[in-house]
């Protein structure tokens, strides 16, 4: 299923130096990433999700501050010179976010848009490059891709636009495609639609991180799962396993809180007492431990390790359906 | 969280203290106004007091004679001309704005807020004023009215909420599609009450970066109308007609043109800065 | 017990901007007292429209709103005002909805003094802290400004400043859909709280089907300005009578990636799709619905009483296939 390993995050932490000081809002992320694999991302507010891909391709604000690793196709990224970042970016890496009016330019064309990454980096002539436009908007699902490439953005919907922006990323055929909330600001019926688009795409090899908040999305398109809660990882797991039995506490709060479509219609959701905490409130100890109904004394004190098991890890000192070693 | 409430403006505050070139800027200003409060009181000599002992009359800053800026053409102390110029000069400047502000607040607040027809004709109104010719209406003024300080800053203030009122409504506009304008509408909040409580507040950021950096602009329009001779009457004198006199001696006697020149600059400067900083400071950008 | 608090009939709403814009039309509604209705669709639906409609912040271009048969007119302010303590909103964006210069205890005292009249300083401040109280909040963030608040709790504070007057009836206006998932649930539970306890109605607009599922008794589906379908919670959920409707369950992705296997294509592309504006003979679903025939795209379907309670604008209703849950 998975192929050769694309990306391989290691100990990954951010910081940002703030009005209140250095804050720390990624600690110690590990994740991986192998050929035609789909890695799920899900946190919430604060969970230093979209902050960790935005570091290893060193898209982060000016004041933030990356240190540990992030290994692509043998490449060290963190750290790397802008020059060297510059050659992988929109070309072996793409990456669409969460609003797709935002990341077009409002006053381009779609083709110039299209093929403006391949012709400023010279990878092909104006022609060529407008046939690859033209096929990448086939392959997206756009109707009259000739016509579209002289359109505007305005004049695209939500969904178009953000099928506009897959073909942009995939123009270079990248090795990874790295998607935060694509489909978060769609309606439900465009984001099925985008969801298949993307689930197409993973047989043909290409590596996929969906960063999401919305659990039903992870069901649909994840083969593995790596749950993120207050900056740190605290679950990964294949899909079917997470959400079958989730060890870590927040990850089964969640999948509780989550309203279902099917099944008995109760009126109450379980929900996690609460808030999650911002970057400069966590202390000691797990930082889910506040809100964890299992909590027990040392996981107000101790930072609970990172416990393997299998396929699966989870960071907790006392994870849920037993089998885990110290 | 630990640390008290703090309401956007303490914030704001805080980071206008941690730029230093405003700070420098407000200490200077606070000098400065100190300065034309107490300086004249520290002389000798009183304001139109020509000293006759001098010859010629004109004589250059020295110690000796307790004229530290020196003596202007007719043998006034120019020590305290110019402290004297800045007190009105900056009267004027923060009258005149304070004029413009409160009038072009709540023109370019109910404009922007009610939209529609009312804020067409309030804005056409505003137009037409903008094109008519600021000096005929200044200068028709004061030759109707009298050159009396009051008028001077009227006829400013009277022009200067223009710009004013263009700008805060069309920030009232933005503000105006906001879900807590929705909400006060929806509390049954008449019109003029969500204008005072809801509106304005949320343009004073707006408004006193921009009041700040008017304060330049009317007391350079004030030295202006001084150096045509129609800004304030003798006894008095501003910063803008010392300058005015000044420039006439410049050869003979540059110390009367530098010496306001240069807490004319200062001022200027000082304001400039600061107003950059409040900028920066107000800026909802921290969220 | 219950008298009909709302009544909406012929509803249409009508954006006069670049382009003329139906945002709803001919809409009818029932919401009786401590009751909760549902609205939900897509962009461009109008369930946006609607709430505004009710609340007279925009006028009706034809048909009437009537709050306990008293007709609702957004010109005649007097009335609107008196209406105002029984009719109340909580919006979208929750640090949108709340002004960033008033603290939150300022906020919601501001509807005190607004809707009763109430302005004594004690009375104020002890209501307030009981409402606060009521929605969830320690008391002591009363003097806390929005940007010092969590999303979360910045909800809270609309609602309480929403519900300290004990309205009648609550919108909802995607309340919860800027939330995050484990936020979202309480502010689910405190709405279903509240209304309980006050015997409050509610009318829950959203595009999140899940959400309206637990927290709404009827649910009415929009597409494009008109109700296509209405019908009691659990029958719409579990035998729906319009292919948009289906169409619209078959898309909501479940957290079951056993069940996630399905593909969810039953509605065409977007391309094609009339605009919100357009005003094409038939019905508006039919160049999107795998259903349609000719008759679709020549005689628009009116709302059709299918069983009790339960209404559906489609020729083709008897033909639609219950999911498969």
């Amino acid at each position: 299923m998975a192929g050769a390993r694309v990306l391989r995050i290691k100990d990954l932490c951010v910081d940002f130096d703030t009005e209140q000081g250095r804050v720390r809002a990624v600690s110690g992320v590990s994740l991986e990433v192998g050929q035609g694999e789909c890695l799920a991302v899900v946190g919430e507010s604060g969970s230093g999700k979209t902050q960790s891909f935005l570091a290893c391709l060193g898209l982060l604000a000016a004041n933030g501050r990356v240190t540990g690793s992030a290994c692509f196709e043998g490449q060290e990224l963190v750290g790397a010179s802008e020059r060297a970042l510059d050659l992988v970016r929109g070309t072996r890496i793409g990456m669409i976010f969460q609003d797709p009016m935002n990341a077009l330019t409002p006053h381009l064309r779609i083709g110039h848009q299209l093929t403006e990454v391949v012709r400023a980096r010279g990878l092909m002539g104006a022609e060529q490059a407008r046939r690859r436009a033209v096929d990448a908007l086939v392959e997206v699902g756009i109707v009259d891709p000739a016509a579209r490439l002289l359109q505007y953005p305005f004049e695209l919907s939500g969904g178009q636009q953000q099928r506009v922006c897959i073909a942009m990323a995939l123009m270079t055929n990248p090795a990874l495609l790295i998607a935060d909330e694509p489909t978060t600001a769609l309606d439900v019926t465009v984001q099925a639609q985008v969801l298949a688009l993307l689930r197409q795409f993973r047989t043909r090899g290409l590596a996929l991180v969906m960063i999401t908040h919305d659990l039903g999305v992870v069901a649909g398109i994840a083969d593995r799962v790596a749950v993120m809660y207050a900056g740190r990882v605290i679950e990964t797991a294949p899909v079917a396993d997470l959400f079958a039995a989730p060890a870590h506490p927040y990850t089964a709060a969640l999948l509780d809180s989550v309203p279902r479509l099917a099944g008995p219609s109760t009126s109450r959701l379980a929900g996690i007492e609460g808030q999650p905490p911002r970057p400069h409130e966590r202390g000691p100890g797990c930082p889910f431990a506040p809100r964890c109904t299992s909590a027990r004394t040392e996981c107000r004190t101790t930072d609970p390790e990172m416990r393997v098991l299998g396929e699966r890890s989870v960071a907790c000192h006392a994870p849920l359906h037993g089998g885990w070693e110290a | 969280m630990a640390e008290g409430t703090n309401s956007l403006w303490g914030a704001a505050w805080r980071r206008l203290r941690r730029n230093r070139a405003a700070v420098a800027a407000m200490g200077v200003l606070a000098g400065l106004l100190l300065a034309s409060l107490l300086g004249p009181m520290l002389s000798a000599y009183a304001l139109d007091q020509v000293d006759w002992s001098l010859s010629p009359l004109s004589s250059p800053p020295s110690f000796a004679n307790g004229h530290w800026f020196g003596t202007d053409s007719n043998g006034r102390d120019l020590f305290v001309r110019v402290w004297r110029g800045t007190q009105v000069s900056l009267l004027v400047a923060l009258l005149a704005t304070a004029v413009s502000l409160v009038i072009g607040v709540a023109w370019g607040a109910t404009a922007g807020y009610l939209g529609g027809r009312v804020d067409d004709w309030m804005m056409r109104f505003v137009d037409v004023l903008y094109a008519l010719p600021y000096m005929f209406f200044v200068i028709i003024l004061t030759v109707v009215f009298g050159r009396s300080l009051f008028l001077i800053f009227l006829a400013i203030g009277a022009v200067g909420w223009l710009t004013m009122a263009r700008i805060v409504r069309g920030q009232a506009l933005a503000l105006r599609h906001r879900a807590f304008v929705d909400a006060a509408i929806a509390l049954g909040l008449p019109s003029h009450r969500i204008i005072a409580r809801h509106i304005v507040p949320n343009v004073l950021g707006t408004v006193i970066v921009y009041a700040t950096l008017t304060v330049p602009q009317v007391i350079l329009f004030e030295s202006f109308l001084s150096f045509l001779g129609l800004g304030v009457q003798e006894p008095l004198t501003s910063l803008g007609r010392l300058v005015a006199e000044g420039a006439l001696e410049m050869e003979t006697a540059p110390w009367q043109l530098l010496v306001p020149s240069a807490v004319l600059a200062l001022i200027l400067l000082c304001l400039n800065f600061l107003g950059d900083g409040l900028r920066d400071a107000l800026d909802p950008r921290q969220h | 017990m219950s008298g009909n608090l709302l009544q909406v009939r012929g509803l249409s709403v009508e954006y006069r901007g670049r382009r003329r814009v139906r945002a709803l039309r001919e809409v009818d509604l029932d919401l009786q007292s401590g009751h909760s209705l549902g609205i939900v669709g897509e962009s461009g639906c109008g369930k946006s429209t609607l709430a505004r409609a009710i609340l007279g912040l925009v006028q009706p271009s034809a048909g009437e709103i009537r709050w306990r048969d008293w007709p609702l007119d957004p010109r005649d302010r007097l009335r609107m005002r008196d209406l105002r303590r029984e009719l109340q909103v909580v919006f979208q964006d929750p640090f949108g909805s709340l002004d960033p210069r008033m603290t939150a205890g300022a906020s919601v005292a501001e509807a005190l003094a607004a809707l009763e009249g109430t302005t004594d300083r004690v009375a104020v401040r002890n209501r307030v802290a009981a409402t606060l109280d009521e929605v969830g909040l320690d008391p002591a963030l009363a003097a806390r400004y929005p940007h010092e608040l969590s999303g979360g709790q910045c909800q809270r504070v609309a609602i309480a400043r929403a519900t300290i007057v004990r309205p009648q009836l609550l919108i909802c206006d995607e309340a919860v859909s800027a939330l995050d998932v484990s936020v979202q649930a309480q502010i689910v539970n405190l709405l279903h709280d509240l209304s309980e306890r006050h015997r409050m109605a509610m009318l829950f607009i959203s595009h999140n089907l899940a959400v309206v599922r637990h927290l709404c008794e009827e649910v009415a589906v929009l597409y494009l300005g008109r109700v296509v379908e209405r019908a009691p919670r659990d029958e719409l959920f579990s035998a729906p009578r319009h292919p948009y409707t289906q169409a619209l369950l078959a898309a909501v992705p479940e957290p079951d990636p056993v069940r996630a296997q399905r593909l969810a294509a039953s509605v065409k592309g977007e391309e094609g799709s009339p605009a919100p504006q357009t005003d094409g003979s038939g019905c508006a679903f039919h160049p999107r619905c795998p259903l349609a025939v000719t008759r679709c795209r020549e005689q628009r379907p009116g709302l059709e009483t299918i069983a009790s309670g339960h209404v559906v604008a489609c020729h083709r209703w008897r033909e639609v296939a219950p999911p498969a849950w």
